[in-house]
């Protein structure tokens, strides 16, 4: 089934049509809790991208020396090894970006995405597609993340990506907690709409 | 009056599900009937609690004598994930009726976010071991009430005539955005 599908559709399929987290709904926690502003979205985008792309190669890789019943324990220590080098490298490089995220860096071990992608798809195919698979998923994830921090953004405090549009205050509460679960309500059910009046075709 | 202090704060100003984002997944997907929702809040109590001490003596006397603070994230969910399973078979034969309880809500709570999420706040807020305890009782019960109130709030829901688009998971979104701002309501009690 999945090996079937080129390389071009193991990429595109996270983006869209799999997308994590318009369409499967996974790793709400971070989607709801970092997007205060699209900057801060798309970090956290991209630290999550590199955490599925290396740990789908790596996988794919080592797939055949896991016994099949400690596979998950070993995928866990897999991902986790990466979410530690993304903190430490996060902690040095960004250091600003690593204090606005705070505790969502190392709770990307947890994302059901990551260990998600894992069982479901890497541990059953090739490096080259699980890597594609993971960059496709991640690409997608990040182009949630921005959207919901670029509108949270530009309604709670009229700006984009720090960038000040109108010297007036916005409406606070996008900012706030209420405003991550409103607008992701939105979100999903325009998305449902869109489906609707025009079915994509698989 | 410290302890009282961490509770409410926990519980109900900057309650773990409605503030600070942690366990949505569970908070959407076991919220459908309140009968399950209590069983998974019972089960968050219950794991949530010991795992926290049991990481706080991990970080104390294995993490820090030996200087490698940097594996938190590998050892603690590896703490998690083995303690879940002898919880789940120290359960299974010492208290079967427990287990009926919240036996099936077990193997869910290695992905639960708010345990591992506990687990390192407690030490980035420095607690020590027995506000750390506090800490973890306020916050699973936390969880615990906004689980149960959504899920009584998404069964009426189900009655609602909502547009097409808006059903399902759109709409129980945009509730709890409502009971967040119901919850916002609390700030300042402390």
């Amino acid at each position: 089934m999945a090996t079937q599908l080129s390389n071009k559709e193991n990429f595109l399929k996270g983006i869209i049509r799999e997308n994590p987290v318009f369409v499967i709904l996974l790793e709400l926690c971070p989607t709801l809790g970092v997007t205060s502003s699209a900057i801060n979205g798309m970090g956290m985008g991209m630290a999550t991208l590199f955490v599925l792309v290396m740990s789908n190669a790596v996988i794919s890789l080592v797939k055949n020396l896991i016994p099949d019943k400690v596979r998950i324990p070993a995928f866990i220590v897999i991902i986790a090894s990466f979410v530690t080098v993304v903190q430490l490298l996060m902690a040095a490089y960004t250091p600003a970006l690593n204090e606005q995220l705070g505790i969502f860096i190392p709770l990307i071990v947890v994302n059901c995405i990551v260990l998600g992608r894992a069982e479901a798809f890497a541990s059953r195919n090739t490096l080259w597609a699980s890597t594609l698979d993971g960059l496709g998923m991640g690409v997608g994830f990040t182009f949630a993340l921005t959207l919901l921090g670029i509108i949270r953004e530009l309604l709670g405090s009229l700006s984009i990506f720090g960038f000040k549009l109108i010297d007036a205050d916005g409406m606070l509460v996008f900012v706030l907690a209420p405003g991550a679960f409103i607008t992701l309500g939105f979100i999903i059910a325009v998305m449902a709409w869109m489906k609707r009046k025009k079915p994509i075709k698989h | 009056m410290e302890y009282l202090v961490i509770i409410i704060s926990t519980i109900f100003i900057n309650n773990i599900v409605l503030a600070k984002f942690l366990g949505i997944c569970p908070f959407l997907g076991v919220s459908k009937n309140t009968t399950t929702a209590i069983g998974m809040g019972g089960a968050v109590i219950f794991v949530m609690t010991i795992s926290t001490i049991m990481t706080y003596l991990v970080q104390h006397y294995v993490l820090i004598p030996l200087d490698i603070a940097y594996m938190q994230t590998v050892t603690y969910i590896l703490v998690i994930a083995f303690l879940v399973q002898v919880v789940e078979i120290v359960l299974k034969k010492v208290s079967p009726d427990l287990y009926q309880a919240l036996g099936v809500y077990l193997p869910l709570i290695t992905t639960n976010c708010t345990i591992l999420g506990v687990a390192i706040l407690v030490i980035q807020n420095e607690f020590n071991l027995f506000q750390s305890v506090v800490f973890a009782i306020g916050n699973s019960v936390g969880f615990t009430l906004a689980i149960v109130i959504f899920s009584s709030l998404r069964e009426q829901l189900d009655l609602a005539d909502l547009p097409e688009s808006m059903q399902g998971i759109p709409a129980a979104l945009i509730t709890a955005s409502i009971l967040s701002m119901a919850f916002m309501g609390f700030a300042g009690l402390v």
